[in-house]
């Protein structure tokens, strides 16, 4: 029996490492999982920056200001407590960042240096040119490197979380149950906390801004254990992608902060050169029908807007779904220097050159608000009580989800250059709120397990993996994945209707009979790649059906949530978080009522 | 002007297996990069023969060349396959292997681990106090950011280890190689990281340290990201130099 707790972080993005710096800066040992080296999670895809209200610009801006944006920019469907709590860390942060060594882009005193983001009229994302997640994974990866020198962290790279191990239904979580993606070889590893912080799930739509790895699988399978899954229907669409055959490439809201702007020739199937056209015959609809904000409406208009003016207008661009994003009358020299890498990816995925030539863009799955369902224990102030282990467990005891996985802090629609704040806060929070929880008495509860649970539970896994490697029927688990994505992109994103949303449940249905006639090409046991991915489809489909039932059953339009049929914010009847919970006969779903203790709900309007 | 994609691909299914090529051959698009044929071919894993195969292991996340997964030798230069577009390769067949350098560990897929390791010997990290509120940072010059910016987009992708003659993943202490040099580099411009010069410097004295590097200049030739390696170890070797005649003659 081991005197000392014992912590396992699934996930080594921005959240994961931090959880997992909090917890080994405690003494604690930690062993962290990833499916990738965590050097080369998500995280490092992020561009734009991160939210701190430092007021640097003489703005008087404030956490305060930045907790009423975030709420106002969540369409008030965010418990008010935690946000709170963030946006008054979100300086301290930033600062902690700093002297790790992330080289954030100064002014010429040497100050940090911040720049406007959509949805807010202040100067407050700090960024590290246009690589900001990859400067502020690697700091972070490297303090969580030099624990491991010090032997309190303990890497498994290329591992992959199956599932939690459950003292009983409903918990306590006393472990988890990893494959070994390069030997193919499965194992339980008891833990009395356990920290998912796995990030989001955009792989479920096939094609997104999301590097391939984000299929939400660890997020659905704590749900088929159990954990509750909050706000699944708000996913976030980004008004400004490059479409691609494999992937949605993000152009970065810093192109509109630093004054691009968005434009269609007013003429339409106009098929002159865009230079050729003379400022009177272009159209800046958002500066037009929002003339306060501007191009930097927050993320759901700003898609809304694009996803009207190319398909119910038919004003796209040369007939397609494409709008300008126009940054040419800016000098190259500040381009490069403000938004360089992100106009390098433009240039190199598209050939040409976005310094002389407007770009070609169109929204794309890119967030997801959702996730798993955390709680949290307030002060009578209103901020996270920093003493309670509740703070970001889920409903499984010793279960926690930090990061892009969960629910927490961006409601309806999250702001742009919030995720990274909201990823670290994470981590700050559920790091130290795990050990007090294994503090709790507690701390014996995977070392008292009959090792019965532990083997039984790796198991069951060894079987399920047996019988995927014996699947032999005719579908393609790659071209069923391609499906869903298109089945979802066309139905489950900008504009939803009942009754697409009925029929596509119902495809759902059907995909998820089709998965158990794939057949497998790959039997082999070493860096089997098939296999965990034939395991990540079931999952996208448990996520897909309650994407789309969680948006069936939401009568209103909310953030990112918008039905024609119902046009309207329903405070009366939908201010409150859809819940669904994991039974055998498919989801069941209650709702929550939101803490709005702290702002109460207004109109949200933004022009 | 091509009309199809033809790919010849170096499989190995496992270490010390034996290694042979196979061909596929995909109808041709506008703007398509070599991840993207990849996951084609996984959709319908056929080769040219129109033989059923195992789908080709490979490496890939962020699919924009920021996470460093992809790397591969393409017609023999070790480059990321996610930003190398069929259209800017010369027409005719394309064939991808997997890194040297590395050992193997299926088809193109390679074990970086010496890099990372590399990463730990020259202390890859600012030692910061603690992860509590000690205010803000001292402040850098703007010209200090840009420079230490250019060494941090790093992402350990293993491009220049495989263009260097000197360094091997088979033999790591032999040289820790370009890469962790370069970032060693980068914690020297960081105002705390240089508070430690001195261990920073000792760390890459010694065998396989920065004497091993033979001057070749192929690394900065190959880095993805420009990263101007050969002036970061440079710069080292003179730093390295002068604490080492310190350490001689002042005592
Ligand atoms: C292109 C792009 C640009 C963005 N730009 C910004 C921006 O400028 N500002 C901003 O605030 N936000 C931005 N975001 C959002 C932000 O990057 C993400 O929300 C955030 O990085 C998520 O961090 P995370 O720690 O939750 O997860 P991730 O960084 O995704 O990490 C997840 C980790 O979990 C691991 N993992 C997953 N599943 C398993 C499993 N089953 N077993 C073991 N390990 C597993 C992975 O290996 C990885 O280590 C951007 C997002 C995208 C797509
Ligand atoms: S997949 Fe990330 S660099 Fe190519």
């Amino acid at each position: 029996m081991s005197a000392q707790p014992r912590f396992l972080v699934v996930g080594g993005g921005l959240a994961g490492l931090m959880a997992t710096i909090k917890i080994a800066e405690r003494g604690h040992p930690v062993a962290l999982f990833s499916v990738v080296p965590v050097k080369r999670s998500h995280s490092a895809c992020a561009q734009g920056g991160i939210n701190a209200a430092v007021n640097i610009k003489g703005e008087n801006d404030s956490p305060e200001i930045h907790c009423y944006d975030t709420v106002k920019g969540g369409d008030f469907l965010a418990h008010q407590p935690p946000v709170r709590s963030m946006t008054l860390e979100a300086p301290k942060i930033i600062y902690l960042l700093d002297r790790m060594g992330v080289p954030f882009s100064r002014t010429g005193e040497g100050d940090l240096d911040f720049r406007r983001f959509g949805g807010t009229l202040y100067h407050r994302t700090a960024f590290a040119g246009a690589s900001t997640g990859q400067q502020l994974l690697y700091a972070l990866d490297e303090q969580v490197r030099r624990y491991e020198v010090e032997g309190l962290v303990q890497k498994y790279e290329g591992w992959e979380f199956l599932g939690p191990i459950l003292a009983a239904p409903g918990g306590p979580c006393c472990g988890i149950v990893a494959l070994d993606l390069r030997a193919m070889k499965i194992e339980a590893f008891p833990a009395d906390a356990v920290i998912l912080a796995t990030g989001g799930l955009g792989v479920v739509y096939g094609r997104s801004t999301n590097s391939v790895i984000c299929t939400g699988s660890a997020a659905a399978a704590a749900y088929l254990e159990g954990a509750r899954f909050g706000n699944a229907e708000m996913v976030q669409i980004h008004p400004t992608a490059i479409p691609g055959e494999d992937k949605m490439r993000l152009m970065s809201e810093s192109a509109r902060g630093e004054g691009g702007r968005v434009w269609v020739p007013r003429k339409k199937g106009d098929t002159r050169d865009p230079k050729e056209i003379p400022e009177a015959e272009r159209w800046y609809f958002l500066e037009e029908k929002y003339p306060k904000f501007g191009n930097l409406v927050p993320r759901d208009i700003g898609s809304r807007e694009i996803y009207h003016v190319c398909v119910d207008l038919g004003l796209g661009v040369g007939g397609e779904n494409q709008v300008y994003l126009d940054l040419t009358h800016k000098s190259r020299e500040f381009l490069d220097r403000r938004l360089g890498s992100i106009l390098e990816i433009y240039e190199q995925f598209v050939g040409d050159d976005p310094r002389t030539v407007p770009m070609r863009i169109f929204p794309a799955i890119h967030y997801s608000m959702g996730g798993l369902w955390v709680d949290y224990e307030k002060t009578p102030d209103g901020y996270y009580d920093p003493a309670s282990p509740r703070n970001h467990m889920t409903n499984l005891p010793g279960l926690y989800a930090a990061g892009e996985c969960e629910y927490q802090y961006h409601g309806a629609n999250r702001l742009g250059a919030n995720a990274l704040l909201s990823c670290i806060y994470a981590g700050l929070v559920s790091g130290p709120a795990a050990t007090i929880y294994a503090a709790q008495g507690t701390a014996q509860r995977a070392a008292e397990q009959p090792s019965s649970l532990f083997d039984d539970a790796a198991r069951r896994w060894r079987d399920r993996f047996e019988r995927l490697r014996r699947m032999q029927g005719r579908e393609n688990a790659r071209t069923l994945h391609r499906e869903l994505g298109d089945l979802m992109i066309d139905n489950v994103t900008i504009v939803r209707t009942n009754a697409n949303l009925d029929r596509t449940d119902d495809t759902i249905s059907g995909f998820m009979e089709r998965w158990k006639e794939i057949g497998v090409t790959d039997t082999g046991d070493w860096s089997n790649q098939e296999l965990p991915f034939v395991n990540q489809l079931d999952n996208m489909l448990q996520l897909a059906r309650l994407i789309t039932r969680s948006a069936r059953l939401r009568d209103e339009s909310r953030g990112a949530h918008y039905k024609p049929e119902f046009p309207a914010r329903d405070d009366a009847n939908w201010l409150k978080s859809t819940i669904a919970t994991h039974t055998p006969r498919g989801p069941e779903f209650s709702f929550e009522e939101i803490d709005t203790s702290l702002l109460k709900p207004v109109a949200r309007k933004y022009d | 002007m091509r009309r199809e994609i033809v790919l010849k691909i170096q499989r190995q299914e496992r270490p010390g297996a034996p290694a042979a090529w196979q061909e596929f051959r995909l109808p041709y698009r506008p703007r398509l990069n070599l991840i993207a044929c990849l996951q084609e071919i996984a959709r319908r894993p056929v080769d040219a023969a129109g033989r059923a195969v195992t789908p080709i292991a490979y490496e890939s996340a962020c699919l924009e060349e920021v996470c460093g997964s992809c790397s591969m030798r393409v017609n023999g230069v070790p480059m990321q396959a996610c930003s190398t577009l069929v259209d800017n390769l010369p027409d005719g067949t394309i064939t991808l292997e997997p890194l040297s350098k590395f050992p193997l560990v299926r088809d193109l897929i390679v074990d970086r681990t010496p890099m990372f390791e590399g990463l730990k010997r020259v202390r890859g990290w600012i030692p910061i106090e603690g992860t509590y509120d000690l205010g803000p940072a001292p402040r850098r010059a703007p010209a200090e950011q840009g420079e230490a910016y250019d060494y941090s987009r790093c992402m350990t992708c293993g491009c220049c280890m495989e263009a260097c003659p000197n360094f091997s993943g088979h033999a790591p202490e032999r040289f820790v190689g370009p890469a962790p040099l370069g970032q060693a580099y980068y914690f020297l411009l960081n105002p705390t990281g240089r508070m430690e010069e001195g261990e920073r410097l000792e760390a890459l004295m010694g065998r396989g340290g920065i004497t091993a590097c033979g001057n070749a200049q192929n690394c900065a030739a190959v880095c993805p990201k420009e990263i101007p390696l050969t002036d970061a170890i440079a710069r080292l070797n003179r730093q390295v130099n002068r604490r080492w005649l310190a350490r001689l003659f002042g005592g």
